[in-house]
């Protein structure tokens, strides 16, 4: 038998080898993602396995920045090391290894220290979407975060300990506009609809519909029935209260069928239009968290070097205030529910064609505003985007490393409200900070000879923090002792769970899709315990 | 040997170092057991047999992390051959590797890259494994993606469980199972000490249910592109069998999924429905999860590290089941989940079903399948009457089931079931023949509807 020849082209290679991921932050997401360049400073194994899942889902390119030999700790504890790498550059040799990873990354690898670059050549550090640092000592950690600060690159630093991880991200400020919420606010506007949809809900009557089309009539329009009904004896006002909600619930019941027998009978419809009582009945509103944006300074003040974010949120502020009458535009989703295809289809139609509009009426704005600005021109298709998900907006405004190590009022006290608890996760910060401190008075890990005696020494800097921060030594030594016992060394396993969390988040900043850390994370294996804190 | 005295040991070589500090020496939370000795990297190294199941995302990882974790007795088992989608996470494959084993392909590598260890592949489902193959290991840790195989590996463990003669569990026939899953940015890690802790089958519902779309929705009224997909796979192949009525739809086959996308373009169009694509397509007919590298990188390592501490009780481990979320910003959340003290897989007690004395056996084959405690899949139903095996009920094979469909509308007790009669019941989520006793309930009805 002749096979039939679909005529649909096949799948390009590339999208075959990553369609697991294009699945999460499609195509455009991948798009930007191969634009990104990763700098690491110190291939440890907590750097290699970092970029091992940036390199898999294919970043544009890598930097490796690393001017330590390989060791035989190393070559132990670092997959991307062969035993013939001993005494070898180890930036070179693990940029090796994880290039055979993607054919697609590119990869550099520079062998001057950190420090030498920042001193000699600072604007290397300009090109990079992320710059991630492990293994850096104190003082290279606040230079380092001070200058990528200032050129407003974003940094993570990462540390691995024993059973003990944490990494901090330092951004100026990251917008999102594809945050992918678990749970989307739906966009009815039952309580406000515009003419089209009062026009079409205005034109059921659930009464005279015959049984076949009385199971066919959208929940959306059941419930807005029934307000309405309610409305009668209410005075037009929205049902708001649990008790107002149940009688619409009642309402509900009394429209559905009846058998012979008077027994109300089974209807889908139905039953999905009194579940939905509770979640679509919330009236039309602009969430505090967006006027917040809309009305920011950054929002207000443009200039010529706005963001397309602000630039966006301004044009949004002036729908808002305008044909918005109060509300964002409509969000143009109609979630699935029991019906005809004629009636789902058409009710789609309907709010998908006004959410285009409302969108076209923000886009003018924009390129009104960009015409003012002489700026870089925006796409009708980003501010599509970009008016679907303004419900979800989202903006993280961070802080600077440096002010955290400074300890200054606002750092001091919120560590203190944590030890007051007392929580153990940042207690477990506490340590990770006295034994970067330690590691640079004694130029070793505490405990890396010898546990015992670095026990006290490392308390000496543990009090010393503790002080700094108004608080009280701790009442107990078995965290210093556990943190010698460890000796400065590197858990694979930890620092394969810590590098699988922060190759995540660099994807979150580079394609800036999903919410990142904000902006502190520590992970205790030995208790299988996270916490987030935000400096 | 003679080669072996003159060089270091293994374990005590330096690039082991970094573990030798947690084994070597003590620490305030450590297990009360713990006795810290260099003997206990020679444990993992040359004596402790853990067994790895699936070679795909988690297992790639599990086995780098083991072997750097020092075990180097490792084996591992997967059926499945390398395909080009598996790249962007299972890193242990490259594009000439596509088509080989998993397991043998990822066997090589590691044991190329960490010298010494030692990985053994089994390129096989693990239903052809006997108790046995099982019975040798210390540990066993799963990453794998079917709920199914993942029942029936959770119910092999159970089976090899012994019981001393006062019904005491047998410590020693004890073989813990570490649990790792994921579906894009979410995952769960979990410790299962067989007998002792909750197990898969006691934690059923912790799986989200599947979800289907009605067969009117898909013929009658289609809403959305996956309706229309949907009614393509279902019902328009079947009838139109394009490649001839021997050959079923493969959702691997390129030609196949792009004859069922036009099919769905064209159904889409005459309703009016938008958005049906190639890649929905796809992921309708193969039912595909997301999948990234980073999320499985977290959850292997997090099994990783447990299997790390049940070898060594160098810290105590999970209890016993952690969540992970890392699509806003990373979140994880660690419970005890509850041992169902009438599992059907762990506990060690007659399991026992009220039904009424006037059911049919259809009853009892939807209560196999819908009760939260049984969920099974195609139930085989026998018992025995008069010392005789009788087959009431089978569907995986179609002549039995021909001959026993009957049966489903028969009541129970026209088949020569009564109350305190023992069933026997086989499905694919179990390696164990179940014995379940009937108790037939009293016929009253006290409800009379509301
Ligand atoms: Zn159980």
């Amino acid at each position: 038998m002749a096979s039939p020849s679909p005529k649909s082209p096949e799948q390009s290679e590339k999208n075959k080898q990553y369609d697991r991921q294009l699945r999460l932050w499609g195509d455009h997401g991948q798009a930007a993602l191969e634009n990104g360049h990763i700098c690491l400073i110190n291939a440890t194994a907590l750097g290699t396995e970092i970029l091992k899942s940036i390199v898999l889902p294919g970043v544009g390119a890598v930097t490796i920045v690393d001017h330590n030999i390989v060791s035989d700790e190393d070559i132990g504890c670092n997959f991307f090391l062969e035993c013939s790498s001993k005494g070898l550059n180890r930036g070179s040799e693990t940029l090796r290894l994880l290039l055979e990873l993607n054919p697609a990354v590119q990869g550099h690898a520079v062998y001057e220290p950190a420090e030498q670059i920042l001193r000699d050549n600072p604007d290397f550090f300009k090109s990079f979407s992320v710059v991630i640092a492990t293994s850096i000592p104190e003082k290279t950690i606040q230079d380092l975060a001070q200058h990528l600060w200032d050129i407003n690159i974003p940094f993570v630093l990462c540390r691995s300990v024993g059973f003990l991880g944490s990494f901090r991200i330092q951004m100026k400020e990251h917008t999102i506009i594809e945050t992918h919420p678990e749970n989307e606010q739906i966009d009815l506007r039952l309580d406000v609809p515009f003419p089209v949809l009062a026009e079409y809900l205005d034109a059921f009557n659930i009464d005279a519909a015959d049984l076949k089309d009385h199971g066919h009539i959208p929940w959306i329009v059941i419930l807005y029935k029934a307000v309405q009904k309610w409305q009668k004896t209410n005075q037009n006002r929205w049902p708001m209260s649990r008790k107002e909600k149940n009688e619409i619930k009642d309402i509900i019941r009394e429209f559905i069928k009846k058998d012979e027998n008077g027994l109300p009978i089974e209807e889908e419809n139905f039953e999905e239009a009194l579940r939905a009582v509770n979640t679509a009945l919330v009236p039309t509103f602009l969430p505090v968290k967006i006027q917040d944006l809309i009305y920011s300074s950054s929002a207000i003040n443009l200039t010529k070097e706005s963001s397309p974010f602000w630039i966006m949120c301004s044009a949004l502020k002036g729908f808002v205030e305008a044909e918005g009458k109060g509300k964002l535009p409509l969000r143009g989703v109609l979630p699935d529910m029991t019906t005809s295809t004629e009636h789902y289809v058409k009710l789609q139609s309907i709010y998908r064609a006004q959410a285009v509009m409302e969108a076209e009426i923000v886009y003018r704005k924009v390129q009104e505003i960009v015409g003012q600005l002489h700026c870089d021109s925006i796409s009708e298709a980003d501010v599509k985007l970009f008016c679907r998900h303004a419900y979800d907006l989202h903006l993280i405004k961070g802080s600077n490393i440096v002010e955290e190590y400074r300890l200054g009022n606002a750092v001091t006290s919120y560590i203190g409200r944590y030890l007051e608890e007392p929580d153990v996760m940042m207690v477990h910060y506490i340590l990770l900070r006295s034994a970067e401190k330690f590691q640079s008075e004694h130029c070793r890990a505490p405990g890396e000879w010898e546990p015992e005696g670095d026990i006290a020494k490392l308390k000496t800097c543990v009090t010393k923090l503790l002080s700094d921060i108004s608080c009280t030594p701790f009442p107990k030594d078995d965290h210093i002792h556990e943190m010698c016992r460890y000796g400065g060394a590197e858990i694979h396993s930890v620092s394969a769970f810590l590098g699988g969390c922060i190759a995540h988040e660099a994807i979150k900043i580079i394609t800036k899709q999903y919410k990142p850390v904000n902006n502190t994370f520590i992970y205790d294996g030995a208790s299988t315990n996270t916490a987030t804190f935000t400096f | 040997m003679a080669d072996g005295e003159v060089q270091t040991l293994d374990y005590q070589q330096r690039r082991w170092h970094n573990i030798r500090k947690l084994l070597e020496r003590s620490g305030p939370f450590c297990h009360p057991d713990f006795e810290p000795s260099a003997e206990i990297l020679d444990f993992i190294m040359n004596s402790c047999k853990v067994l790895i199941v699936g070679a795909g995302g988690l297992g790639c990882e599990l086995l780098k992390d083991l072997a750097l974790m020092g075990f180097k007795k490792l084996h591992i088992v997967d059926m499945d051959t390398i395909e080009l989608s598996n790249l962007n996470r299972q890193f242990l494959f490259r594009k000439n590797d596509i088509g080989l084993s998993k397991a043998k392909c990822a066997v090589e590598f590691v044991n190329k890259r960490v010298p010494g260890c030692e990985a053994v592949a089994h390129h096989c489902s693990i239903q052809d494994l006997d108790e046995g193959f099982y019975r040798q290991f210390h540990i066993v840790v799963c990453g794998l993606d079917s709920i199914v195989a993942r029942r029936w590996l959770n119910g092999m463990l159970m089976s090899l469980l012994q019981y001393n003669d006062d019904r005491s569990l047998d410590q020693s026939s004890v073989i813990p199972l570490v649990d790792g899953g994921t579906e894009g940015f979410k995952g769960n890690a979990r410790v299962i000490l067989p007998g002792m802790s909750a197990c898969i089958e006691c934690t059923l519902d912790l799986y989200p249910p599947q979800k289907t779309f009605p067969l009117c929705t898909i013929a009658n009224t289609p809403r959305l592109p996956e309706h229309c997909i949907e009614y393509v796979k279902v019902l328009q192949w079947a009838k139109e069998n394009p490649w001839g009525s021997s050959t079923s739809l493969d959702g691997d086959d390129p030609q196949h999924v792009a004859w069922v996308y036009e099919k769905a373009q064209e159904r889409a169009t005459k309703y009016g429905i938008t958005s049906v694509t190639y890649r929905l397509t796809q992921g309708v007919l193969k039912n595909i999860i997301p999948a990234v590298a980073s999320t499985n990188a977290a959850i292997a390592a997090t099994c990783a590290t447990e299997v790390f501490k049940l070898a060594t009780s160098c810290c105590t481990n999970m209890n016993n089941y952690m969540v992970l979320n890392m699509s806003e910003g990373v979140y994880t959340y660690t419970f005890a989940a509850e041992k169902r003290p009438d599992c059907i897989a762990c506990s060690n007690t007659t399991r026992s079903m009220e039904i009424e004395s006037n059911a049919t056996l259809q009853a009892i084959y939807d209560k196999l399948c819908e009760d939260k405690g049984y969920l099974m899949k195609s139930p085989g139903i026998t018992t025995i009457i008069n010392g005789r095996n009788k087959t009431l009920y089978m569907s995986s094979i179609k002549s039995i089931e021909e001959k026993t469909r009957d049966n489903l509308k028969k009541k129970i007790t026209e088949l020569g079931l009564y109350n305190g009669a023992d069933i026997l019941v086989a499905d694919v989520t179990t390696p164990n023949t179940l014995t379940i006793k009937l108790k037939f309930s009293n016929n009253l009805d006290d409800d009379m509807g509301r």
